[in-house]
């Protein structure tokens, strides 16, 4: 599909502003042990047509992050201080600002939030088209012919029938099928950002990588902004521009996928990479990252990855370090990493296309038992 | 040396009449003592299904499972005790397979007493705590009044391990026993089990959908693929990941998203005719694969099920048609 028939995005990046600015962000979830810690202190610029990565483990605050950019979180939570803008035509507000009825506005329409493909994404008395005559509706779109064409056009885009599929209920799809049902229903208001929580988890690796191709397809030919948010690095790697770690609620390391991949400077983010194997690269000996995550209501002080950090040294545990610059365009909040960087240089990471073992043939016979 | 595990012919079959489900079709394998080989493939392959019966928590609808060569069928009463004690699963999720309201010690005194693997109480709790140290989880005195619930996914699947290893088994089936254990922690949990082989003698048959994880678990074992009921291809693991020759295979290898820019972009792309797996209910005829690969070849593959024949370089695959081609996964 071409770019004209889905009169999308480019024309209407703003001279190089950033279409989401997050400012100092905090949330907390009040509980009866105390408060919740999930977000603290994110800020952070989404570009235009740029895809970011947030990564990191259960409990890392990635989610929840995303959750409030599009002001979902339950009422539990508290997003302050911080401020998030968004910005559209020239216009600039401030999402924590924006009223209920202008909230409902904002998502969806300028800002869609897509979610792991579970059945319960969906209502699952409603028939697809149902679901999206509702979704148009409640945004004042009450051309049913014109929902009906833009709906079709975009089943198509993500490569599924839309005879089959547009009056069929939720749980007559397969999982890779209504994750791709989910992506058209999001486009389904042309919203400028999207953000993808989890977005091939749980599926099968064939069906993985049809959405992975499809988010390519959004990416490349349509310059969508986009935000994923996985536990797994590959998706990262496969789908991301710009990487951020997160942990304990921090942005911790930020910067192009090839820097974080190759060259990190913050230990965690390091730990990650090492903890995870490829298929088509080398044999690399793995390492688990020792520990556990932290409790949220009742964080370590100083830098909260100390416990579980081969670096730490006494300022750690006193002292929070801020992100700072370590390499164009890369930030990393630790104040050993040039101690990673010297451990780097000891002990390369074994990665890229050059660890790419050669075809290896066994002879039945003279293979030996592990 | 004699096969440890063998499977000869294995079917399951679920459901009656036209609702009936072929899980597992005719599968055949050998695992030696002390070899680490993983069965991989998509939900649906029949992978646990397998797992399961090998283990003896299934019984099959046709085919053997013979254990240090003795159909499990013919055992006696005391055989088939000593068998179910000797072949342990470690199941994916260590929310669902702990008692909530055990604590560690119950969890590990119990069977211990139960198979009088020790003689009295104070017997088992000494061996209880040192089976907690075995996985690593330490200091094994303060984890052993725990619940569960006070647990990390990652204790809870250590003391699953632990558990199995109270009836001192010789062969583990681990379906996917580290899927829901976060990424940092994963590595310690197998390298944690890759230990038991060498400590304990252990041999394992490791279930897994991830490849990469399979790789690394394998490396110098063997990784056999399923789709659909029945094994593609099998084979000494560097060779089955460098060098694929089941389409099948080759089609999951590309599709796997890899933790690497680099490698990500230069995957080979496999396309394939259908994108969507085949209803077990509604099985293709011949090969299983073919509505779906991209060298389909028109009243050869659809006529008759290919049968498993040996490869050159190492392992066995079902195509005929492609068995000789070499297919570089990255351009």
């Amino acid at each position: 599909m071409t770019k004209g028939k889905l009169d999308w995005q480019m024309d209407e990046h703003q001279n190089g502003k950033a279409p989401l600015s997050l400012q100092n962000v905090h949330v907390s979830y009040a509980t009866r042990r105390g408060k919740v810690q999930a977000v603290r202190n994110v800020t952070l610029d989404l570009h235009a047509g740029e895809s970011l990565a947030l990564i990191g483990e259960s409990g890392s605050g990635k989610t929840t992050l995303g959750l409030a950019i599009v002001r979902l979180l339950p009422e539990t939570a508290q997003i302050s201080p911080g401020v998030i803008l968004y910005r559209r035509d020239g216009r600039e507000v401030d999402i924590l600002k924006l009223d209920r009825n202008e909230m409902r506005e904002f998502r969806w329409r300028d800002c869609a939030m897509v979610f792991q493909a579970a059945l319960n994404a969906f209502n699952p008395v409603l028939k697809i088209w149902a679901q999206a005559w509702d979704t148009a509706k409640a945004h004042g779109w009450h051309d049913k012919e014109a929902v009906r064409r833009r709906l079709v056009e975009l089943l198509e885009f993500v490569q599924l029938d839309p005879k089959r599929v547009i009056d069929a209920y939720p749980h007559e799809l397969s999982g890779g099928m209504r994750q791709r049902v989910l992506l058209a229903l999001s486009l389904l208001l042309n919203p400028q950002v999207l953000i993808l929580d989890e977005p091939t988890t749980a599926l099968d690796i064939i069906t993985q990588r049809t959405i992975i191709k499809l988010l390519r397809k959004l990416k490349e030919d349509q310059g969508f902004t986009m935000i994923f948010i996985s536990h797994d690095l590959a998706i990262a790697a496969e789908l991301a521009d710009r990487v951020a770690t997160m942990y304990a609620g921090r942005i911790v390391e930020l910067g192009a996928s090839e820097d974080i991949f190759y060259r990190p400077r913050h230990p965690y983010t390091l730990g990650l990479i090492r903890a995870v194997p490829t298929v088509t690269g080398g044999f690399e000996q793995l390492f688990s990252i020792p520990g556990s995550p932290p409790d949220l209501i009742d964080l370590p002080s100083g830098c909260k990855f100390h416990p579980r950090c081969a670096f730490a040294t006494d300022r750690c545990k006193l002292e929070e370090p801020e992100l700072e610059e370590v390499g164009p365009g890369h930030t990393a909040a630790c104040w050993h990493w040039r101690a990673v960087e010297e451990e780097l240089q000891r002990n390369p990471l074994h990665r890229g296309v050059l660890s790419v073992l050669q075809a290896i043939s066994f002879n039945a016979e003279e293979e030996a038992v592990s | 040396m004699a096969p440890i595990l063998e499977v000869r012919n294995l079917t399951k079959k679920f459901g009656k009449g036209k609702e009936t489900v072929t899980a597992v079709d005719s599968v055949s394998f050998a695992i030696e003592p002390g070899e680490t080989v993983c069965l991989v493939g998509e939900s649906g392959c029949g992978k646990s299904t397998t797992g399961r019966m090998v283990a003896g928590l299934l019984e099959p609808t046709s085919g053997e499972v013979l254990f240090e060569g003795k159909n499990i069928k013919e055992l006696d009463s005391a055989g088939f005790r000593r068998y179910r004690q000797s072949v342990q699963i470690i199941h994916q999720d260590p929310y669902a397979s702990l008692n909530p309201t055990q604590t560690v010690r119950q969890i590990l005194t119990a069977p211990l007493l139960r198979h009088n693997k020790v003689k009295n109480r104070a017997g088992a709790e000494a061996r209880a705590l040192e089976l907690l140290e075995v996985v690593d989880l330490t200091p094994a005195r303060d984890m052993i009044d725990k619940y569960p619930h006070q647990l990390s996914g990652g204790q809870r699947q250590r003391v699953a391990v632990a558990r199995a290893l109270t009836v001192e088994p010789k062969f583990i089936v681990a379906d996917e026993a580290v899927s829901m254990v976060d990424v940092s922690i994963r590595v310690s949990i197998l390298t944690m089990l890759a230990r038991l082989k060498e400590q304990f003698h252990v041999t394992f048959l490791f279930i897994t959908h991830d490849l990469a994880l399979a790789k690394y678990f394998a490396w110098t074992g063997r990784i056999t693929v399923m789709y659909l009921g029945r094994i593609v291809e099998d084979g000494p693991t560097q060779r089955l990941i460098t060098d694929p020759r089941h389409p099948y295979t080759q089609a999951l290898l590309s599709a796997v998203p890899e933790a690497d820019p680099e490698l990500a972009h230069r995957k080979r792309q496999i396309e394939l005719r259908e994108a969507e797996i085949p209803s077990l209910l509604n099985l293709p005829s011949g090969c299983t694969f073919h509505p779906r690969c991209p060298y389909f070849v028109p009243g050869e593959c659809d006529q008759r099920v290919p049968p498993l024949e040996p490869l050159d370089v190492g392992g066995r695959v079902a195509c005929p048609v492609r068995k000789h081609e070499h297919v570089p996964l990255l351009v």
